[in-house]
C-alpha cells in the first residue's frame, strides 16, 4: 500500500493527478495553498448562507488547516503546522461542493467527510502534526487575502515548494487511519 | 526572615521560561522520542517520528516554536512560605511575563477574551495560574505551554467507588480512544485519580509535570501506569495516529484521598510536543 518514494503534485490540482493518488502516498506539493481554520470556516460558512459570494474562487484550490506564529524578522511566516482536521468537518461538505480539491491537516476525518471526498473528487492529506519549525521550510511567500482581523486566522495564501504531505484519504475511500489501526492493533 | 523578590524578576523568567519551552523540547522527552524511534513497528511510523525529532533540532538550533500552537500558558507556582513578593502585584507580574516573552519570542496569540465572542486578547494572557504555599523561602515557577490538540481531548468522570481499578482502567482507555489520531500522537497521558471534582482535574495535569517517563513512586500506581501504557499501545494508532506501537511515550497518574462514595478520574492529554521549563528563585 505504502509507496515510499515521494511524488510531486502541483497546484491547481486537476482530476487526473488526483484520481492517481492512494492512501499512503507521500506527496511534495508545489504551488498556491490557501490557509484556513475554525474561524475562517465559520465566516465562509456565515456568508454561503447569507448567499453572499465569497472573496475568492475556491474552485481547484488546497486548503491548509493552520495559523502560523508570527515571523520572525527575515522569516516569510513563522512555524506553520497543521492543526487537528476534525474541528472543520462540520463546514468540509459544504466548501468541497464549491471545488476545493485538496484539504492538509492532522488527523482523522469524520464519515461525512470521507463520503463528501469521495463525491467531489477531492484529497484529504495530512502533514505530520507538531512538526512546525520544518514544515515551515517549504513556505516560501505568504500574504492575507481574506479576514484580516481574525490576525492568525486570516485567510493566507501561501506559496509553497516540495511541502511534505501524506495521502490520508484518496478518492476511493481508502482510510490512513483505519487501515495503519487494524495493522497493528493487538488483540487483547 | 522574610526573602523579597521583585515582581519584575518574576516577570523576565516567566517571560524567558515561555521562550525556551516553546523552543528546546526538553531531553527527557526527546530521550523517549529517539527509543521510540528504534522500537516503533511501522515503517511510516518511524518517518513520522524521524521527522520529529529533525523538527525539535530545528527549533533548539533556529529558535524557533517547535509547533504553531504555542498554546494557553499555564502556570504552577511554589510559593515558599517566607517569601515576600515587592515591586507590583503577583499576578500581574506574570501575566506581565507572558506578554512579553510572547510577544518578543515570535509564538503565536492564542487566548481569546470571551468563551461565545471569541476575540483574541493579542498578548496570550491571562494565563492559567496554580499556587500552591509550601515551607521555605524559595519561589518555583514552572511554565507550561499547553497546546489544545491534547486538552481537546481530556476528559473527567465520577466513577462509582465499586468500579475500582478496573473502572478507572476502562475510563482512561476509552479516553485514549475518543482522542485517536488527534492529539499528534506519541502522546503523554496524565491521570489524576481521587480528591473532589476539581481536584482530580489538577491532579491530572500536574502528573504532566514530572519528568516523562518516571514512575510515581507508589509500586501499586507505578504498576497501574506500566500496565495502561502496554494497553495504549496495543490499540495501534501508532505516531500521529497513522498506524503503529507506540501511541504513548508515558502515562503518569497521581492519587489523593477520596470520598468514601466516590472515585473522580481525569484523563490530560498532552501530545509529544511536551513544553515546560522551571526556575527556582
Amino acid at each position: 500500500m505504502i509507496l515510499l518514494t515521494p511524488t510531486k503534485l502541483y497546484t491547481p490540482l486537476t482530476d487526473e493527478a488526483i484520481e492517481k493518488l492512494r492512501v499512503g502516498q507521500r506527496v511534495l506539493l508545489n504551488g498556491v495553498v490557501l490557509t484556513a481554520r475554525d474561524a475562517a470556516h465559520k465566516k465562509l460558512n456565515k456568508l454561503l448562507e447569507l448567499g453572499v459570494k465569497l472573496p475568492f474562487s475556491l474552485q481547484g484550490t488546497v486548503i491548509y488547516y493552520v495559523a502560523p506564529t508570527p515571523a520572525k524578522p527575515g522569516q516569510v511566516i513563522g512555524s506553520a503546522g497543521p492543526t487537528t482536521s476534525s474541528r472543520m468537518d462540520i463546514y468540509t461538505p459544504r466548501l468541497l461542493a464549491l471545488g476545493i480539491k485538496g484539504t492538509i491537516g492532522h488527523g482523522k476525518r469524520s464519515h461525512q467527510v470521507v463520503r463528501s471526498l469521495k463525491k467531489y473528487k477531492s484529497v484529504y492529506f495530512i502533514a505530520v502534526g507538531g512538526t512546525a519549525a520544518l514544515i515551515t521550510k517549504s513556505i516560501k511567500a505568504s500574504r492575507v487575502i481574506a479576514f484580516p482581523e481574525l490576525g492568525p486566522e486570516a485567510i493566507h495564501e501561501l506559496i509553497v515548494e516540495n511541502f511534505p504531505i501524506i495521502v490520508a484519504n484518496d478518492i476511493f475511500g481508502g482510510d490512513i487511519y483505519e487501515e495503519g489501526w487494524k495493522r497493528y492493533a493487538l488483540k487483547s | 526572615m522574610l526573602k523579597h523578590i521583585q515582581a519584575q524578576t518574576i516577570t523576565d523568567n516567566v517571560a524567558r521560561l515561555c521562550q525556551e519551552a516553546n523552543y528546546c523540547l526538553g531531553k527527557d522527552v526527546l530521550t523517549l522520542l529517539l527509543k521510540a524511534k528504534e522500537e516503533e513497528y511501522s515503517p511510516l511510523g518511524k518517518e513520522v517520528l524521524q521527522q520529529v525529532l529533525e523538527n525539535a533540532r530545528i527549533a533548539r538550533e533556529e529558535l524557533v516554536p517547535l509547533c504553531q500552537d504555542t498554546g494557553m500558558t499555564v502556570i504552577f507556582v511554589e510559593l515558599g512560605q517566607q517569601v515576600c513578593i515587592v515591586g507590583g502585584d503577583f499576578t500581574k507580574a506574570i501575566n506581565e511575563g507572558v506578554r512579553y516573552g510572547y510577544k518578543e519570542g515570535y509564538l503565536r496569540m492564542s487566548v481569546v477574551e470571551h468563551p461565545f465572542k471569541r476575540k483574541n486578547t493579542n498578548d496570550n494572557t491571562p494565563a492559567v495560574i496554580h499556587v500552591e504555599i509550601v515551607p521555605g523561602d524559595k519561589l518555583k515557577i514552572i511554565v507550561f505551554p499547553k497546546g489544545f490538540g491534547g486538552e481537546n481531548f481530556s476528559g473527567l468522570k465520577m466513577l462509582l467507588p465499586g468500579e475500582g481499578k478496573r473502572g478507572v482502567k476502562k475510563f482512561i482507555l476509552q479516553q485514549v480512544k475518543l482522542a485517536g489520531s488527534n492529539p499528534c500522537p506519541p502522546i503523554i497521558v496524565g491521570v489524576g485519580i481521587g480528591g473532589t471534582f476539581e481536584k482530580s482535574a489538577l491532579l491530572a495535569k500536574k502528573a504532566l509535570l514530572r519528568k516523562v517517563g518516571e514512575p510515581n513512586p507508589l509500586r501499586e500506581i507505578a504498576a497501574l501506569e506500566k500496565e495502561l501504557l502496554q494497553d495504549i499501545n496495543s490499540l495501534g494508532f501508532g505516531p500521529q495516529g497513522l498506524g503503529g506501537s507506540i501511541t504513548a511515550l508515558a502515562v503518569h497518574i497521581e492519587i489523593y484521598p477520596c470520598h468514601m462514595a466516590s472515585l473522580p478520574v481525569a484523563v490530560n492529554i498532552n501530545c509529544f510536543a511536551h513544553r515546560q521549563k522551571e526556575v527556582i528563585l
